[in-house]
């Protein structure tokens, strides 16, 4: 737990304190609090994904084996995995904030962090359900490697988790408006810091729609799981 | 009538692979029946299809009198499965674990704990039942998995290598209890294994297989006969032949040397 806390912790310091006073030169206000958003996110997609994918691994080596041949519906054995999945993912989200908290964010109001929750539980029963769906196709770990620098890193780096959509380049804009985290990322700061650039009903209906589409996709092909 | 186990021609293709190819036998209630052969003869394949984890290319199975493909459900309940890998959760006790199962299977509450009791007292885990399973051997791995599989009373429990990798004294403790299971509760035992002694200690029956194909069925003394030979070993060589196989690495070798490189002991 301690060490998957690490590379947020880096990021938080690294960057929000060094690209502070850059940020405020610009008129954007304290780094730290528009990175934040975008940290707490980060954590909760890598725990998510992680869990997702470890279905490769379980289905000859641990108990997913067990389940798959005990008389419960594929359907069931996949939600329990994916709620169980996202629940400690958002846990280690809610461990990120209260690492930035005491590096200095401060949300608009406190009671604001009660829907931020259930907005970090929706990014990481998306990002579960994509893991699952990665796994059941996948047959070993070698696929692995791949997925984390070619999928999870572009869609975190190119979400907007880093850097403000304001003023983007054309190109770069509608990368970042096909990357369903990035809505993720604007309602966490719509709700927590009040910026935001799409509008927080926009958020929530993509977000949304993407993660069942994804939780349907995921539940598909862990179904045709064969050993 | 007394067959628990019906397989009419069943066979599995994984493309152009013909991993089990047209077999047929039955096994007879209350009978210890093993299949006998080589890596990659089809035992562990055959084992996945009668267990519903695997849909076979063609062929029909009974199990229990349930279609492990039309009612997979009801056919789980009949059986009990130790694989040959763990499937239990490392970071759960060894209670838990034997809990979790009897919640999956429906087993009721007021019996569950007595049962789980008496299944860990039989395979001498009793003493462990607190300690997380990521703290035991193979062979203390494997025992806890033939109490779990014992759990929900099922007619038949199947096991894929069970002493594979194990030291002596496990081996012999776990044929124990396969006997035991046997004439006591009259429970149906389906076995594989590359091990010639035992399939003879321990196997009423036993069926031949490579390549897919069942070579031979019957008891060590029928095989014999029909090879004229003196043991169940020379029997088995001189129905399969003495030349080394070719032998191809899955992903499931490759996952297999991987685990062994990364658990604890």
């Amino acid at each position: 737990m301690i060490g998957s806390l690490g590379q947020p912790l880096l990021f938080l310091l690294a960057m929000g304190y060094g690209l502070n006073s850059v940020f405020q030169q610009a008129g954007q206000g304290s780094y730290l609090n528009f990175l934040s958003p975008g940290i707490i996110a980060m954590g909760i997609i890598f725990t998510a994904i992680f869990s997702g994918m470890e279905v490769i691994w379980d289905r000859q080596f641990g108990f997913l084996k067990e389940t798959l041949a005990a008389p419960i519906s594929r359907f069931n054995i996949m939600i329990g995995r994916t709620l169980g999945g996202a629940t400690v993912a958002t846990m280690q989200g809610i461990l990120v904030l209260l690492l930035s908290l005491i590096f200095g964010f401060r949300p608009v109001s406190w009671f604001a962090i009660i829907p931020a929750i259930g907005v970090m539980f929706l990014i990481a029963i998306l990002f579960t359900s994509l893991g699952t769906m990665i796994a059941s196709l996948l047959e070993d770990m070698q696929g692995f490697h791949l997925i984390m620098n070619f999928l999870v890193m572009p869609i975190f780096f190119l979400s907007g988790a880093l850097f403000p959509l304001q003023g983007l380049p054309k190109a770069l804009l509608i990368i970042v408006r096909l990357d369903p985290l990035s809505y993720g990322i604007d309602a966490l700061r719509i709700i927590l810091i009040n910026v935001g650039h799409y509008g927080l009903g926009t958020d929530i209906t993509i977000l949304g729609g993407v993660t069942l589409i994804f939780l349907w996709l995921g539940s598909h092909f862990f179904k045709k799981i064969q050993i | 009538m007394n067959t628990i186990i019906e397989v009419k021609n069943l066979t599995k293709k994984f493309g152009d692979i013909i991993a089990v190819d047209n077999i047929s036998f039955n096994v007879e209630k209350g009978e210890i029946f093993a299949f006998l052969g080589p890596n990659g003869a089809g035992k562990s394949t055959t084992i996945k299809m009668l267990t519903t984890l695997l849909k076979p290319s063609s062929g029909s199975m009974i199990l229990n009198g349930n279609d492990p493909v039309k009612h997979p459900d009801a056919t789980r309940r009949s059986f009990g499965i130790v694989f040959q890998d763990p499937s239990l959760d490392d970071d759960l006790t060894a209670w838990e674990n034997m809990e979790i199962h009897g919640v999956l299977y429906d087993v009721k509450s007021n019996v569950l704990k007595q049962k789980i009791e008496e299944l860990l007292k039989y395979v001498d885990l009793w003493n462990r039942k607190d300690s997380f399973v990521r703290e035991f051997s193979g062979g203390m791995k494997r025992r806890l998995e033939i109490a779990r599989g014992l759990l929900h009373l099922p007619k038949i429990i199947f096991l894929d290598e069970p002493t594979l990798g194990l030291d002596p004294q496990t081996r012999n403790h776990i044929w124990a209890y396969l006997r035991d299971l046997n004439n006591n509760d009259g429970t149906t035992v389906f076995f594989t294994t590359h091990y010639m002694e035992e399939a003879d200690k321990i196997a009423q029956r036993i069926a031949i297989i490579d390549h897919g194909k069942i070579i031979a069925i019957g008891t060590t003394e029928t095989l014999k006969k029909q090879t004229n030979t003196t043991s169940l070993e020379e029997a088995f060589l001189a129905f399969t032949g003495s030349t080394i196989r070719e032998e191809t690495v899955t992903s499931t070798d490759r996952l297999r040397n991987m685990h062994k490189m990364w658990r604890k002991r």
